[in-house]
């Protein structure tokens, strides 16, 4: 306890650069992310700017390229990925009764090397050859032999974020494993808890992998190896074998907590416990098995064997039970409670609802001779945008709506979030659902200008991207004005909420839980 | 919320059974028995997938609206039951396997390139697609014809805006055609859409797909996977023929083919001007050059690197390596080998052109000959020795250039 004693003594800058508290690091991490989510969508907008009507207007194809490559890599790596580590911080002490995360020191390390990675990535934007352009999926030899010099600082950004992720998610891990209160066993922990426990350790498993694709892509580009190049060898499509073998738990990394967050916030506003609790557990550990079986339903037109095609379209469609296994038991925790519309309450329905239809066109498109028609078209666009908008960044703001009463001892102007939800909610799909026309229509997706019969649906994506990115301003304005003051909050802020966060008084103190609390 | 949502999906499904054929909401149904199967098998799943969701999201918002708070709804009690759970685990499995069963069917005769009648090399470079039928030793580059005028909107975007190529690809109807896919550089992706065709073109390996188009006439499509600055300019467009009419055009196609070998015989032997090989090389150069060295031959930097005072294309008399790297391209590079895409005369005038304009002023004046001997030593040395032709290098592979 003395070294948080004496933490406490710094002030102003020296409190956030030295500070090893998870209260302090779980704010630093979520304004970065916010920071980089507005980032990244700027970037959107100089997208869906280029794209409102056909021909180039804007921007050189090659900056577009630049746009969407790290709009995706921003939003991964940066925005989402960083917001969920900042909820596990702030939240899983407080959830399971722990003062602290296990190993505080390296949960200062591993925020701050972040910022410099995106400084880093950021920064080859504005050096003469331009940022990667590759589309964040890398795909070598684009990303070897015919990219551009400035790759190795695309490399180093990516080794950074790597290290940044398998430092936290071993904290979560060991935090979870070793700092419960007493009585709190493994199935009375919070599916939230238990969402972050998995994730951190598919993110240890994969972020592993990552690092050596793109140490391997630095090398065939600068030191003359050919691990991706045929003439010498290799095989390009062995990258995307490695990159998928990362990328899809990745896709899990990124939806398995909002799994956690949904779970939390429908019983609190239904009043009714969580319906399922050990279905939703093993549910979890099964998709998280899964994912690592999945990878190559992305690779179908690479040209695999027929037996690998079937294979991975019969694993894909499997996801989706323990996946609808989770919507009935949210359905099931609606049914009979007794049911309130608060913000965060508002944004889990939403959850529950579009991420259904991402699920839904993600059943679609594991069906291999389908997916020969939709890969790499909007469709693909438009199913990933609303598992990850609609899904995790949603859940992302319902958690925020959930505990900021929490974090800022204040309760938030609900007339404002109202509004920046139900702005958010139109827009969005505006944005996304006609880009599944689009795509079924027919247009590839990163292309930075298209066929007269696709400017329709373009001119309105592209007005719904406005409206969406425009009404992310609110949520800012909420957020500041929430920190600023407002009515105060109690310790229970949603009076039925259950868990130990809310027996805390609000605003958290610094320090909680320096006595473990006695579970029944 | 939800209603206009709803509204939306069943719109979808609605506007997408009346307007069957190629749709500007749905996958088109297209013209071969694949890609018929294809749009059935997605229209089921699509169907499936609005009856679970009428199901699911019906409980929902029956709960939303009538187990509210306001409306006096106490909470009741249960939170497990292990019967309903059973139940909604194994009844997604059964649906799934009705899907799977389809699907696999579609998938193997879709895996199956056996007895095909003609067989296509398609190969694929930054960015345009090469056509080669392997039986009739023809083969061509199928540029994109859309103009830099109409991209960059100074002029009318024409119908086929950036679905148009110089030269499409012709196939007869009622044909079982094997496509070999590959590529120059990085990986494309052929796709066509009316056939339900798309297989990535991977360099150093070899893709196999299959069509048998039923109804003639002209077939769309576009590259599916990244592949640099153009990839979004870079159309596939097929022409589908009767089988008369298909050999009409084989028949023509190889007449021309003799009258190109016999022009380029005779340009070895002729000296161009300056000024006419540079309004060769202006033109080649705007349409194949230009979209990495840019128009005023600056380049980019970091990526494409400038001719306009370059070493390599602007000391007077010291042409060798120019000439290869434009012959041979450069490895580890972008720069792509265009001896077998340009003509002698074609790749004279640009190499004249590229030391002579941005401000270049080498003055050197390269005739055909030059890359004709440079291309051919052997050959051009001993044109009267029988004996020589064993050693004639492989380089007389393409037919254009010989
Ligand atoms: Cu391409």
């Amino acid at each position: 306890m003395n070294q948080h004693t004496s933490i406490k003594a710094a002030t102003g800058w020296r409190r956030w650069v030295y500070t090893t508290n998870h209260k302090d690091i779980g704010t630093l991490y979520l304004w970065f992310s916010l920071i980089m989510f507005f980032t990244g969508g700027l970037m959107a907008m100089i997208i869906r700017a280029e794209l409102f009507q056909p021909g180039l207007q804007l921007v050189e194809p090659n900056f577009f390229n630049q746009m969407t490559t790290v709009h995706g890599l921003i939003m991964v790596f940066g925005a989402v990925m960083p917001a969920f580590t900042g909820l596990a911080n702030w939240m899983v002490p407080l959830m399971i009764g722990a003062p602290d995360m296990a190993l505080p020191r390296m949960n200062n390390w591993s925020f701050w090397i972040l910022p410099f990675a995106f400084l880093i990535l950021l920064s080859s934007l504005f050096m003469p050859g331009g940022g990667p352009n590759f589309g964040w999926t890398f795909y070598a030899p684009l990303s070897t032999t015919y990219s551009n010099d400035n790759t190795a600082f695309f490399v180093f950004a990516i080794h950074i974020m790597g290290i940044s992720s398998i430092m936290g998610a071993i904290n979560v891990i060991v935090t979870i494993t070793n700092m419960r209160a007493p009585g709190m066993t493994w199935m009375k922990l919070p599916m939230f808890v238990w969402t972050m426990l998995i994730t951190a350790f598919l993110l240890i498993m994969v972020m592993p992998v990552l690092a050596g694709t793109v140490t391997m892509v630095l090398t065939d580009k600068y030191f003359g190896t050919s691990f991706f190049d045929a003439s010498g060898g290799g095989d390009p499509v062995m990258f995307q074998h490695l990159f998928w073998f990362f990328g899809h738990p990745e896709v899990y990394i990124m939806i398995l907590p909002a799994f956690g967050i949904i779970s939390t916030i429908i019983p609190t506003f239904s009043r009714k416990k969580l319906f399922g609790y050990h279905s939703m557990v093993y549910a979890t550990v099964s998709i998280a098995f899964l994912s690592f079986i999945v990878w190559a339903h992305h690779m179908f037109t690479t040209g695999m064997p027929l037996a690998g095609e079937l294979f991975f379209m019969y694993s894909t469609m499997i996801i989706s039970v323990p996946t609808g296994v989770k919507v009935f038991n949210w359905i099931a925790t609606l049914w009979r409670g007794s049911i309130t519309f608060e913000v965060p309450m508002l944004f889990a329905l939403a959850f529950i609802v579009l991420f259904t239809i991402g699920g839904m066109s993600g059943l679609m498109l594991a069906i291999t001779p389908a997916d020969f028609q939709y890969h790499d078209t909007y469709f693909v666009v438009a199913h990933f945008h609303y598992v990850l908008v609609t899904g995790a960044v949603f859940s992302i703001m319902a958690a925020t709506y959930y505990w900021i009463p929490k974090w800022t001892g204040n309760m938030f102007h609900e007339g404002l979030a109202k509004t920046h939800f139900w702005l958010s909610l139109v827009s969005v799909n505006i944005l996304f659902f006609p880009m599944h026309f689009v795509g079924l229509a027919g247009m590839p997706r990163r292309i930075p200008d298209y066929a007269l019969q696709f400017a329709d649906f373009n001119a309105l994506i592209s007005i719904g991207g406005f409206a969406f990115g425009l009404s992310q301003i609110l949520f800012v304005v909420v957020i500041v004005k929430c920190i600023r003051g407002g009515k105060k909050a109690k310790a229970n802020v949603w009076e039925d909420a259950e868990g130990l966060e809310w027996e805390v008084p609000s605003p958290a103190p610094l320090h909680t839980f320096s006595t473990a609390p006695t579970i029944k | 919320m939800i209603r206009s949502l709803m509204l939306s999906v069943f719109l979808f499904a609605v506007s997408s059974m009346s307007m069957a054929g190629v749709s500007a909401f749905n996958m088109r149904k297209g013209v071969t028995d694949t890609s018929h199967q294809v749009y059935n098998l997605h229209m089921i799943i699509f169907l499936v997938c609005c009856l679970i969701a009428v199901v699911v999201f019906g409980f929902m918002f029956w709960a939303l609206l009538k187990h509210r708070k306001s409306k006096g709804a106490k909470a009741a009690n249960f939170h497990e039951s292990t019967k309903i759970e059973i139940l909604w685990t194994i009844a997604p499995i059964l649906i799934l396997v009705l899907m799977a069963i389809p699907a696999t069917k579609v998938l193997i005769s879709m895996e199956d390139n056996s007895e095909a009648q003609m067989t296509i090399m398609v190969t694929g470079s930054q960015w345009k697609w090469h056509y080669r039928y392997i039986e009739d030793d023809i083969s061509f580059y199928s540029l994109l014809k859309t103009s830099d005028d109409e991209i960059d909107n100074k002029v009318e975007k024409q119908e086929h805006y950036l679905l148009d190529v110089d030269k499409p690809l012709v196939i007869p109807i009622h044909t079982k055609i094997k496509f070999l896919l590959t590529s120059d550089d990085v990986i494309h992706s052929w796709w066509v859409p009316d056939f339900s065709l798309k297989k990535d073109a991977v360099p150093g390996f070899i893709n196999e797909i299959w069509t048998n188009v039923n109804d003639a006439g002209t077939y769309r499509g576009q590259c599916a996977e990244l592949c640099g600055v153009a990839h979004g300019f870079m159309p596939i467009v097929v022409v589908a023929l009767e089988q008369d009419e298909y050999k009409t055009w084989l028949a023509d196609q190889l007449k021309q083919k003799a009258i190109l070998i016999e022009k380029e015989k005779q340009s070895v032997g002729e000296t161009l001007s300056l000024e006419q090989l540079m309004a060769i090389g202006e033109q080649v150069y705007v349409e194949r050059c230009a979209a990495c060295h840019q128009a005023d031959g600056k380049g980019m930097s970091g990526i494409f690197p400038a001719l306009a005072g370059s070493k390599i294309a602007n000391v007077a008399g010291d042409y060798k390596t120019h000439i290869d790297i434009v012959l041979n391209g450069k490895s580890g590079t972008a720069m792509q080998a265009f001896k077998n895409q340009l003509s002698l005369v074609e790749l004279a005038g640009v190499i004249t052109y590229e030391r002579n304009a941005f401000g270049n002023t080498t003055g050197d004046v390269i005739q055909a000959e030059v890359i004709q001997l440079i291309l051919n030593p052997v050959q051009q040395d001993s044109q009267s020795s029988v004996q020589s032709t064993d050693q004639m290098p492989e380089q007389s592979k393409e037919g254009v250039k010989q």
